[in-house]
């Protein structure tokens, strides 16, 4: 057996898999996404007709996109900001030299990133509860009135919200941390041998030295959050008033619920056009901020 | 500001943040300990007054939660170990087997790790449902069987390992498949364990795809019973706690015992750029 043969052979069965139960799914959902697929065209197939971009028309005419679009664009202009921020603020604590225990901190900041979000998206419901909820009693107590989070269609996605970065913040707070680890201390040493304060070195040394590694976090969170379901599904289902509809959400009733699996792909096809121009925008801004 | 007061600031935060990470977590172990209808009092009760595990008994014998359990257990396990193998392979034989069109096909590979799997999702199902792979353990398993991800991760690693050591073993006149088992998968045995651990807690907290796949109760995995669960019994607190820790301990406990793997993994397959 040549070397050829045998990296062909290892690649082969990973290589199919991807191929068949990935990448054509991919190229099928475009090709799905301009017919009109639904029950009777699942019950048979010669009901299937070829509709061209009209799904995509019919959605960018349909409210109901519009509201899940702008929840979603909520939970991420809100969620991937402050959820980064707290990561920052925690990696930032445990890269102190005067932290304790740093092992057992870390440890125990990123243990909800392993929980399962239905699980934890469970405790949280009762967490938010308006009548006996922890978080409205220990509101109450600093003389705040209950907040009703998950029956008033203005507090579902801030709750939504406050649960993702409690869920996620340990991930990047464990990726900033090794890029705190990775700047020279000799720069630091020199700072402080010109006099510079605590808060200038960190505005002009961690932060400049920690910034690719934060485009690189931002823009994996800004895709991850994107792509909001289990949330909204286990926490508020969609409601109040369909204020915590998601693009995913939509496209999960949309297909599997009333079977208009057509226009769902249209609806997951546009969402993935949507990250990729926001992601790419990222790199691009992120780029020219670095030469600059 | 002096160092004493910056240090108990800083500590103090810490201990501030650990409280917020876990007390979602220690408070469900608590409540699921409770009796019906205990923790809908005011003030939130912290501890149970007489500790009891009849909400378990409960969910065991009569809403099927051993059943799901044992659908966790085995989708997530034949996913860890079938993925593993593929991935290995093929992350093995992109960092050190040359052959036409490696660079192009490694590029598309890592090409799909910007592709949402979500989009994928429903001519997946279309094309599964004719090979009697929806509402099937199966449905769930084989699409995971190979993952982006853990072949890039594997690539990485695998770049590693000298060539010099691989070439010497031909030299001596080894096949590829023997220098395979032979010399590199003893070497990649610390990134398998990442691998292994990342791919098992992903699966098992995998919800969008299973929702879809396992149209049947018969089949569903923890998330999708306590899914289904928590949209009928609402009401009981304590039932649902009891459901929230069966799923989220497992994990838990395999993340505490193998937690720098875990994080190991997550460094290497953080540094796409």
């Amino acid at each position: 057996m040549n070397r050829q043969h045998a990296a062909w052979l290892f690649l082969a069965p990973a290589v199919i898999v991807l191929g068949v139960f990935f990448l054509l799914p991919v190229i099928g959902a475009f090709a799905l996404s301009l017919t009109d697929y639904d029950l009777y065209a699942l019950a048979d197939l010669h009901n299937l007709r070829f509709v061209a971009l009209s799904n995509y028309w019919a959605l960018l005419h349909r409210p109901l996109f519009w509201a899940a679009l702008g929840h979603t664009v909520y939970f991420v202009v809100a969620g991937v900001p402050l959820s980064m921020l707290v990561s920052l603020c925690a990696a930032l604590l445990l890269h102190s030299p005067l932290a304790r225990c740093k092992a057992f901190f870390r440890t125990a900041l990123f243990a909800p990133v392993v929980t399962t979000v239905v699980a934890v998206a469970v405790v949280w419901r009762y967490v938010f509860n308006t009548k006996y909820g922890l978080l409205n009693y220990v509101l109450g107590g600093i003389g705040i009135h209950p907040v009703d989070w998950l029956g008033d269609p203005h507090w579902a996605m801030p709750a939504i919200i406050l649960f993702a970065v409690w869920k996620n913040f340990g991930y990047n707070m464990i990726i900033l941390l090794a890029g705190l680890q990775a700047i020279p201390s000799e720069l630091y040493e020199a700072a402080r041998i010109d006099g510079a304060s605590t808060w200038r070195q960190c505005r002009h040394i961690t932060l400049p030295m920690l910034a690719p590694t934060l485009l690189m976090v931002g823009i994996l969170t800004v895709s991850g959050y994107f792509q909001l379901f289990a949330e909204p599904y286990v926490i508020t289902e969609g409601g109040p008033l369909q204020s915590t509809v998601s693009v995913l959400y939509l496209m999960y009733n949309e297909g599997f619920k009333w079977w208009n699996l057509g226009s769902a792909s249209a609806i997951a096809f546009l969402l993935f056009v949507i990250m990729f121009a926001v992601t790419e925008l990222m790199l691009r801004a992120g780029r020219k901020e670095v030469q600059a | 500001m002096t160092p004493r007061i910056a240090k108990a600031l800083i500590n103090g935060l810490l201990i501030g943040g650990t409280v917020v990470a876990l007390f979602p977590i220690v408070w469900m172990l608590s409540v699921s300990l409770m009796q019906p209808g205990e923790a809908s009092a005011l003030p939130p009760p912290l501890l149970p007054a007489h500790a009891t595990l009849h909400n378990y008994q409960e969910l065991f014998l009569r809403a099927g939660m051993g059943h799901y359990l044992l659908n966790s257990l085995l989708v997530s396990t034949a996913i860890t170990m079938l993925s593993l193998a593929l991935n290995v392979m093929a992350g093995y034989a992109f960092a050190k087997l040359r052959f036409a069109g490696r660079d192009a096909l490694f590029k598309s590979v890592v090409g799909m790790l910007a592709i949402p799997a979500q989009v994928a999702m429903l001519p997946l199902f279309l094309m599964l449902k004719p090979l009697g792979l929806v509402n099937n353990y199966g449905g769930v398993i084989v699409p995971a069987m190979a993952s982006a991800f853990g072949i890039f991760l594997v690539r990485q690693y695998a770049r590693g390992i000298p060539d010099e050591l691989l070439e010497a073993a031909r030299m001596d006149g080894a096949g590829e498949l023997h220098i395979f088992v032979r010399i590199v998968l003893p070497l990649l045995k610390p990134i398998m364990v990442t691998l292994a651990i990342y791919t098992f807690l992903t699966a098992w907290n995998d919800f969008m795809w299973p929702l879809i796949v396992l149209t049947g109760q018969n089949h569903y995995t923890l998330p999708l019973g306590l899914a289904s669960l928590a949209r009928e019994h609402a009401t009981d607190t304590e039932l649902m706690m009891a459901g929230s820790v069966i799923t989220v301990l497992p994990v838990l406990l395999l993340f505490l015992a193998m937690q720098r793997y875990y994080l190991e993994g997550l460094l290497l397959g953080s540094v796409k750029g």
